[in-house]
C-alpha cells in the first residue's frame, strides 16, 4: 500500500489576529523530524487563505493552531467553508491550542478529529496523525 | 593585584578550595559509592550547570559588584528601603467585552485591595484594527477590552481617579494612539499631565522578537516609540512611556537568560534611537520601565532580576554616560509564568503561582500580577482574580519576607549565579552587535531562532519527564479534574461594539475630522516630527484607531513575517 510508504502532507495555520506560535512551532518541527512534509502558514491568516491552500497543497492534515479563544467563531467559519466546497476535501482536520473541554467536544461533534493542547507530548501528536489520517482514510 | 572591597580573602578562598577538594575525595566519594545522587548532572531552569554546594570562592570579587539597595549598581534593588517603605504595587490585569463592563471589573478589584490598575486590550485593538474590520472577527471583546474611538477611552475610565490611581496600559504597535487617547481624556477632565502616573508598553522590538503584534515596518514603528519618549519626557513627568519588556520573549519558549539579554539589546536600541535625536540620556531614562516573569526556577529568577539591575546599570553609566542615579536603577514590573499553568489538577496553579510570585518578591520587584489558577483554559474568574491578588497579600503581610531588603545577597549560590547571568548577557550582547544590532538580528531572526530552539529543547525535555511538570508527566490524576467556571463574553458586546464605533463615525464633525487626518499624515511623512500631537487631535476629532493606521499604512507600509522554526 502506497499510503504506508509516502509521508504525510501537513498543512499548520495560524488564523486571525492570534501570535502566540510557540507550540504551532514545536509541532511543527516534531512533524518534520518524526518524517512528516510541514507546511506552516505563518501569522495571521483568513479562514479562506488557509481552506483554499489547503485544498490547493494537497494536504493529509490541516491542523489549525489558536490559543487567543476565538476558536469558535473561527472553527465556524471553516466548517462553513468546507461545507461550500464542491467535494468534501481529502484532509484531516484537527485542532491545537487552548480552549475549554466542552469547546473541545463540540469542535470533535462537528468534524474535528484531534485537539491538542499545551500538554499533548510531541510523540503523541505524531502517533495521533497517524492514527485520525488511517480512520479518515479506512471511511 | 589585589581587589578593592574583597568578598573573600584569598588565603580563605585557597583554604576553602582545598577543604572542598578533600571532602569531594574522601566524605562524598565513599557516599556517592554508597548511594548515588538521582542523576546525572544538574541544571537550572535555562540549563546552566549547577554545582552540588556553593562556598566563599564562587562569590564575586568584590563587594562592590553587590553594595547596598538604592546605590549603584543596584544588585540589591532600586530603592534605600524597598518594601519597608511600602510594599510592592499589586496589579492585577483585566479588560474584557466593552468599555463599561472593564470599568466594573476595575471597580471590584480596587474594593478589594488592588493599589493600580493594568489593562488587556483585546486582539483588534492590540494590532490597530477597528472593531468592524474583517480581521477582527471572533475577536472583538475577547481576551481584552475593545477600544475604538476617544468615547470608548473615556466609558473605560468613568469614576476613576487617574491622578490617584496609576494606569498600565498593555499595548504596543498601537500604543501612541492609546496613549494619546489616555492623555486627551485626562486633559478633558483638567487634569495636570505632570501629576499622571502609569505605563504604557509600547516595546516593539519584542513584538517583532517574540509576541508577534505589529502593524508597521521596523522603522517607522520605532519612530512612534521615540515620539511617545519624547512627548512624555517634555509633558509627563511621573509617566513611563516604555515598558522593556522580557516576560513575552520568556512566554514564547526563551530561557531566562535569554530574556533577560534580549531584553537589555532591545534596551540599548531605545537608548540609542532617542539620543540620537538629540534628548540627553538623564533627561528619558529615568522613566525607562521593564517587565520580565518570574519564572519556576527560584533561586535562577533571583538571580536574573538581580543580574540584570547590575547590567542596566552598567550599561547606562559607561555606555550611554549616564549621570544621574535614577537613569542607572532599574524598575521593573513582574508576572507569574502563564505558561507553566496546567489544564489538568488546575488548583495547583495556585502554588505555582505563589512560590513564582515569591522569587519575583525575593528579587525586589516594584509591582506584581499573579496570574488566575484558570489560565490554561480562559481570562480568569472573579474567583480566580481574587486568589491570584490574596496569594501577594499573604506573601507581604503574613511572611515577614519585606522585612529585609536583598535577603538572598551574599548567598554563595545566588551571587555566583547572578554573576553567570551577567556575563551572559554581555556575550548576547556581543554577539548582536557583531550583528549590526537589534534591527538586523531581527530581520535574520536570531532572536525567534533562538527562542524557537529554547521551546524545542523544553517540549522535549518536558516529553521525556526529564522536566517534571507536576499532574501532567508526573503524579498524574485518573478521575475528572475540578470544575473550572469558565469566564463567558456576552455574546451581544461585539454588536454593541461595532454599532458604537459606526455611530460615532457617523456623528463627529466631518470637517474637524479630514483636518485633522490631513495634519496627521503630513507630519507621519516627516520622520523627524513628533507624531503625538497630531495623533491627540485625530482622536479628539473622532478618528477610530483603524482610520489612522490605515491610512498610516499607506506612508509606512506593512510588516509581514518570514516564520523561523
Amino acid at each position: 500500500m502506497t499510503e504506508n510508504t509516502a509521508p504525510l502532507r501537513v498543512m499548520l495555520a495560524k488564523i486571525g489576529l492570534d501570535g502566540h506560535d510557540r507550540g504551532v512551532k514545536v509541532v511543527a518541527r516534531t512533524l518534520r523530524d518524526a518524517g512528516m512534509e510541514v507546511i506552516y502558514t505563518g501569522l495571521h491568516r483568513t479562514p479562506e487563505q488557509v481552506i483554499e491552500a489547503a485544498v490547493q497543497e494537497d494536504v493529509d492534515v490541516l491542523g489549525v493552531s489558536l490559543l487567543s479563544g476565538a476558536h469558535m467563531p473561527i472553527f465556524g467559519r471553516i466548517f462553513e467553508l468546507i461545507d461550500a466546497l464542491p467535494s468534501a476535501p481529502r484532509f484531516t482536520l484537527v485542532a491545537g491550542g487552548v480552549m475549554p473541554e466542552e469547546d473541545e467536544e463540540e469542535l470533535r461533534r462537528r468534524g474535528v478529529a484531534a485537539v491538542m493542547g499545551q500538554d499533548t507530548p510531541p510523540e503523541a501528536i505524531v502517533e495521533m496523525l497517524r492514527r485520525v489520517v488511517a480512520e479518515t482514510a479506512a471511511r | 593585584m589585589t581587589k578593592r572591597n574583597p568578598l573573600a580573602s584569598e588565603d580563605l578562598v585557597q583554604e576553602v578550595t582545598a577543604q572542598l577538594k578533600a571532602w569531594e575525595e574522601d566524605e562524598l566519594a565513599s557516599f556517592l559509592a554508597r548511594t548515588p545522587e538521582s542523576r546525572d548532572s544538574y541544571v537550572s531552569g535555562s540549563g546552566l550547570p549547577v554545582e552540588r554546594v556553593y562556598t566563599p570562592a564562587h562569590l564575586p570579587a568584590s563587594f562592590d559588584e553587590i553594595g547596598l539597595p538604592g546605590q549603584f549598581p543596584f544588585t540589591r534593588g532600586p530603592y534605600p528601603t524597598m518594601y519597608r517603605g511600602r510594599p510592592w504595587t499589586m496589579r492585577q490585569i483585566a479588560g474584557f467585552g466593552q468599555a463599561e463592563e472593564t470599568n466594573q471589573r476595575f471597580q471590584y478589584l480596587i474594593a478589594q485591595g488592588q493599589t493600580g490598575l493594568s489593562i488587556d486590550f483585546d486582539m483588534p485593538t492590540l494590532m490597530g484594527y477597528d472593531s468592524d474590520h474583517p480581521m477582527s472577527f471572533g475577536e472583538v471583546g475577547r481576551e481584552g477590552v475593545a477600544i475604538d474611538v476617544l468615547p470608548d477611552m473615556e466609558a473605560l475610565f468613568d469614576n476613576i481617579d487617574l491622578e490617584n490611581i496609576s494606569v498600565s496600559m498593555t499595548i504596543n504597535p498601537s500604543a501612541w494612539i492609546l496613549l494619546a487617547m489616555y492623555i486627551a481624556v485626562a486633559e478633558d477632565r483638567g487634569m495636570d499631565l505632570n501629576k499622571l502616573s502609569g505605563t504604557i508598553q509600547n516595546d516593539i522590538l519584542k513584538e517583532y522578537i517574540a509576541q508577534k503584534e505589529w502593524i508597521f515596518p521596523v522603522t517607522p514603528s520605532l519612530r512612534l516609540v521615540r515620539d511617545c519618549i519624547v512627548y512624555c519626557a517634555e509633558h509627563m513627568a511621573r509617566y513611563n512611556p516604555i515598558n522593556i519588556s522580557g516576560y513575552h520573549i520568556s512566554e514564547a519558549g526563551g530561557n531566562a537568560l535569554q530574556e533577560i539579554a534580549f531584553t537589555m539589546a532591545d534596551t540599548a536600541a531605545y537608548v540609542d534611537l532617542v539620543t540620537s535625536s538629540g534628548v540627553d540620556v538623564d533627561d528619558f531614562a529615568p522613566r525607562l520601565s521593564f517587565f520580565f516573569v518570574s519564572q519556576a526556577d527560584l533561586f535562577e529568577e533571583v538571580a536574573k532580576f538581580r543580574a540584570v539591575r547590575r547590567y542596566y546599570a552598567k550599561m547606562m553609566k559607561e555606555r550611554f554616560g549616564a549621570k544621574n542615579p535614577a537613569s542607572m536603577r532599574m524598575r521593573f514590573h513582574a508576572q507569574t509564568a502563564a505558561a507553566t499553568l496546567t489544564k489538568p489538577q488546575p488548583n495547583v496553579n495556585i502554588i505555582r503561582t505563589a512560590l513564582q510570585a515569591l522569587s519575583a518578591v525575593l528579587g525586589g520587584a516594584q509591582s506584581l500580577h499573579t496570574n488566575g489558577l484558570d489560565e490554561a483554559y480562559t481570562i480568569p474568574s472573579e474567583m480566580a482574580m481574587k486568589i491570584a491578588l490574596r496569594t501577594q497579600q499573604v506573601i507581604a503581610d503574613e511572611t515577614n519576607v519585606t522585612n529585609v531588603i536583598d535577603p538572598l545577597g551574599g548567598s554563595y549560590y545566588v551571587e555566583a549565579l547572578t554573576d553567570e547571568m551577567e556575563k551572559g548577557i554581555e556575550r548576547y550582547m556581543k554577539q548582536v552587535e557583531e550583528m549590526g544590532g537589534v534591527e538586523k538580528a531581527i530581520e535574520e531572526g536570531f532572536f525567534q531562532r533562538e527562542i524557537s530552539d529554547s521551546a524545542y529543547d523544553y517540549a522535549k525535555r518536558k516529553a521525556s519527564g526529564d522536566r517534571p511538570v507536576i499532574g501532567v508527566n508526573k503524579y498524574v490524576d485518573e478521575g475528572a479534574d475540578e470544575k473550572i467556571e469558565v469566564h463567558k463574553l456576552d455574546p451581544e458586546s461585539e454588536a454593541r461594539q461595532i454599532a458604537r464605533v459606526k455611530q460615532v463615525r457617523a456623528d463627529r464633525d466631518a470637517d474637524r475630522a479630514d483636518a485633522a487626518m490631513k495634519e496627521l499624515l503630513r507630519v507621519a511623512k516627516d520622520p523627524s516630527a513628533n507624531i503625538m500631537p497630531a495623533t491627540i487631535e485625530a482622536v479628539r476629532a473622532h478618528l477610530s484607531m483603524g482610520e489612522i493606521t490605515g491610512a498610516l499604512r499607506e506612508i509606512f507600509g506593512s510588516y509581514t513575517e518570514t516564520p523561523v522554526y
